[in-house]
């Protein structure tokens, strides 16, 4: 059993959550994953690990509402518990000092794109941060983003926040003016991932995206998080989540998120239902 | 009276039957199929054996279970001392009485085989240990007293708990680090609920835990924890018995369409997810109308038998070679066959094929036939030329094997492996080449059965033993 030891609701349907694992604490790495289970019944989710403190012995994840799982554990308070937090999962960020390094994050993205940008400061980059969301209430971690970037942009689609427009427009306008750029990364939804690796590869300035198709074990044992990246399947649990985006198949990914489109709408429709009444 | 007297006098009664649900009813339900013995049915069926003096059921089975005396004490109606008596040397019995392939192993060389059907042990054994569970009655052997030693066995899979069970009643301090969230490993995620009731490997392994085994789940090491660092904490040795658990797929355009399993992903969401049960338990699986299953091996037909029980309306087994050659056990095969699973026979597929939503929609395949026998002895089988068809599908699952998952390999410095990524061992011990690590079960040999993973935890846990009381 894992205890939620905060809450912030960070947006209308984005939730921060401060977990007790002290054991993932201490050993995860920027990058890294768990796989949570809320309850008996409940079906395993891989989340980022965004945050964690090895003295207090926590993590802290930050997870979208779209499904039952996420709308349940929504629900969750402080002092609550998880019943399983697998982890830490997959490989770790490659980190060093590549110069300058631009890390993009869309939406909830921003939450995984935040501890890459911390540890590439740490490591002595350049961290130059484009941040957006579909409109200004919606915008996640700012401030955290802010301490941690040479330079931030935050971009808003409907414009009712910083510049109007979005995140790949902001990294064309760098790549057009001439800066040097030494390696993107890109999180968030995916066909903004897509965009962008397809904005820098006339360019070829190494991008990496990091991967978020459906999971079960985690662990490399039932391949349902399978890509297709350079051609070759990869397992995005025990392979990635990184990836090169020059790379990725991301039609692939598009289409083995969808497959359980009907199931999941079914079960987010009987949860309501149940919590209604 | 000498044996061949003796042997014609038992020879009277008949192997006993097992009453299973009947095909049509169970194709609709995920209950278990054999329903097992009653106690008056396991006397008779005890009492057909003629107690060699030198018995070879004893040496066909891989943890030495000492078969006659457990089966003399059901003949004389004391199941719970039988229980006790099976105990003695498998921590498993339940398990082991429903899925041990007892017919390659004790009952393949039990004497009265030679001329007749053999004792039905593997269901005197089941009989006896779910008389024991049912009955409330589970003693805890003594145990020896405390070593003061620490073991660290990685997967609570078969190997992992026969290791455990065996160390801990030797004296030493046992815990078993598991990385999904259930303990029993193929036995909880793999094997169907109607041939192994999830409910009976949760008392086998709340038995260990009675025994003073300390199981912590959600613990992946190799990412968690690595072996090192298990060292550093004080333990003396380690297990590793962590399967063969990475899926093989055959490497054919269009593998990873929607609705393309592995069958470690298929079972695993049905068995351990419970799948089955949506909505009432969150995990989907894709519930097909034609239902193809890749492969001739038990994986295979749990597959194949889960897919009608979600609903399928045409399950099929699709295998390159014949019947003969499939690796499942023939009762497996029946099962299938009894519920109405069609099987195409030499039929290999090659290429998926999907619709515009990337969803798997039919499966190009060739017609084979028997060439000249390969490495395995099984003939080998080789396309015909032109023969290609299609089957029309919506649902894959390919159960074709499984390979090493290179996870804690990777993270373990000086464990040698061999070319497949498997653990290198010296036989008799387990030992691996890394000093105090020792190794056990699919790791090692590649997808094997359940009790010859024990059988391996047996050997390494004297192994284990010795080492550490040498310290």
């Amino acid at each position: 059993m894992f205890k939620i030891i905060e809450r912030k609701q960070l947006s209308e349907n984005v939730v921060k959550n401060v977990i007790h694992a002290p054991d993932i604490a201490a050993k995860r790495k920027a990058g890294q994953f768990v796989i949570l289970m809320i309850n008996e019944k409940g079906e395993r989710i891989p989340l980022t690990i965004v945050d964690s403190d090895a003295k207090t012995g926590t993590i802290t994840i930050i997870y979208q509402v779209v499904g039952k799982t996420t709308s349940a554990m929504a629900d969750l308070k402080e002092g609550d518990y998880i019943l399983n937090v697998l982890g830490p999962l997959g490989h770790a960020t490659e980190i060093d000092n590549f110069g300058t390094a631009v890390c993009v994050g869309g939406g909830v993205g921003v939450g995984v794109i935040y501890p890459i940008a911390k540890a590439l400061r740490e490591a002595g980059c350049n961290v130059v941060s484009i941040i957006g969301a579909r409109t200004k209430d919606l915008l996640i971690l700012e401030e955290e983003m802010r301490r941690v970037s040479h330079k931030l942009t935050v971009c808003t689609d409907d414009g009712t926040y910083g510049f109007h427009g979005f995140v790949s427009a902001v990294l064309q306008q760098m790549i057009d003016a001439g800066e040097k750029i030494d390696r993107v990364y890109a999180i968030g939804p995916v066909p903004m991932m897509r965009v962008l690796a397809n904005l820098t590869r006339p360019h070829k300035i190494k991008t990496i995206v990091s991967l978020n198709p459906i999971m079960v074990d985690g662990t490399g044992m039932c391949g349902a998080c399978r890509v297709s990246v350079a051609g070759k399947t990869r397992f995005t649990c025990v392979d990635g989540p990184e990836f090169d985006g020059h790379d990725v198949d991301f039609g692939l990914l598009t289409t083995r998120l969808q497959m359980y489109t009907e199931q999941e709408r079914l079960a987010l429709e009987r949860c309501r239902c149940e919590k209604n009444g | 009276m000498d044996k061949e007297e003796k042997k014609e006098k038992k020879e009277k009664i008949p192997r006993q039957k097992m009453p299973e649900q009947d095909p049509k009813a169970r194709v609709r339900n995920f209950n278990e199929v054999p329903l097992g013995f009653s106690p008056e049915t396991a006397m008779l069926e005890a009492k057909r054996c003629i107690m060699c003096k030198k018995p070879g059921c004893v040496a066909g089975c891989p943890v030495d279970i000492d078969i006659p005396a457990f089966i003399k004490l059901i003949a004389g109606g004391d199941f719970i001392g039988a229980a006790r008596k099976l105990k003695e040397t498998n921590v498993l019995p339940a398990v082991c009485g429903r899925v041990c392939p007892q017919e390659d192993q004790c009952e393949k060389v039990c004497i009265l085989g030679k001329k007749g059907d053999p004792v039905a042990i593997g269901r005197l054994e089941r009989f006896a240990a779910d008389y024991e569970r049912q009955s409330g009655q589970i003693s805890i052997p003594g145990k020896a007293p405390s070593t003061g030693k620490r073991i660290a066995v990685v997967g609570a899979g078969p190997a992992g708990l026969t290791i455990a069970g065996d160390l801990v009643k030797m004296g030493h301090d046992v815990t078993i680090f598991e990385a999904l969230h259930k303990s029993g490993g193929v036995l909880i995620y793999g094997i169907p609920e109607f041939r192994l009731p999830k409910a009976i490997v949760d008392a086998e392994v709340d038995y260990m835990q009675k025994l003073g085994v300390k199981v912590v789940t959600n613990f992946p090491v190799g990412r968690l924890k690595t072996v090192d660092d298990l060292f550093a904490e004080g333990f003396h040795a380690v297990f590793l018995g962590v399967g063969a658990g990475a899926p093989v797929f055959m490497n054919i355009p269009g593998e990873n369409f929607s609705g393309i399993y592995s069958a470690n992903e298929y079972l695993t969401r049905s068995n351990l997810m419970k799948a089955y049960a949506f909505p009432e338990y969150d995990t989907p699986i894709a519930v097909g109308k034609n239902v193809c299953v890749i492969g001739g091996g038990n994986v295979a037909m749990d597959s194949v038998r889960t897919a009608l029980r979600l609903g399928a309306e045409n399950a099929y087994i699709v295998y390159r070679r014949t019947e003969k050659e499939m690796p499942a056990r023939i009762e497996e095969v029946h099962h299938a066959q009894e519920e109405g699973v069609q099987f195409k026979l030499l039929t290999n597929p090659i290429e998926y094929l999907g619709n515009e939503k990337g969803w798997v929609k039919g499966m190009v395949c060739q017609q084979m036939e028997l060439g000249e026998p390969d490495e395995s002895g099984r003939r080998r089988p080789v396309p015909m030329k032109g023969s290609e068809f299609v089957i029309e599908c919506d649902t894959v699952v390919v159960a074709i094997g499984t390979m090493a998952n290179p996870v804690l390999q990777a993270t373990t410095p000086g464990l040698s492996v061999n070319k497949w990524g498997y653990i290198v061992i010296n036989e008799e011990t387990g030992e691996t080449s890394r000093k105090g690590v020792y190794a056990g079960g699919d790791i090692v040999t590649g997808s094997a059965t359940v009790i010859l993973a024990m059988g391996a935890g047996r050997k390494a846990a004297s192994a284990i033993h010795n080492y550490v009381m040498g310290l």
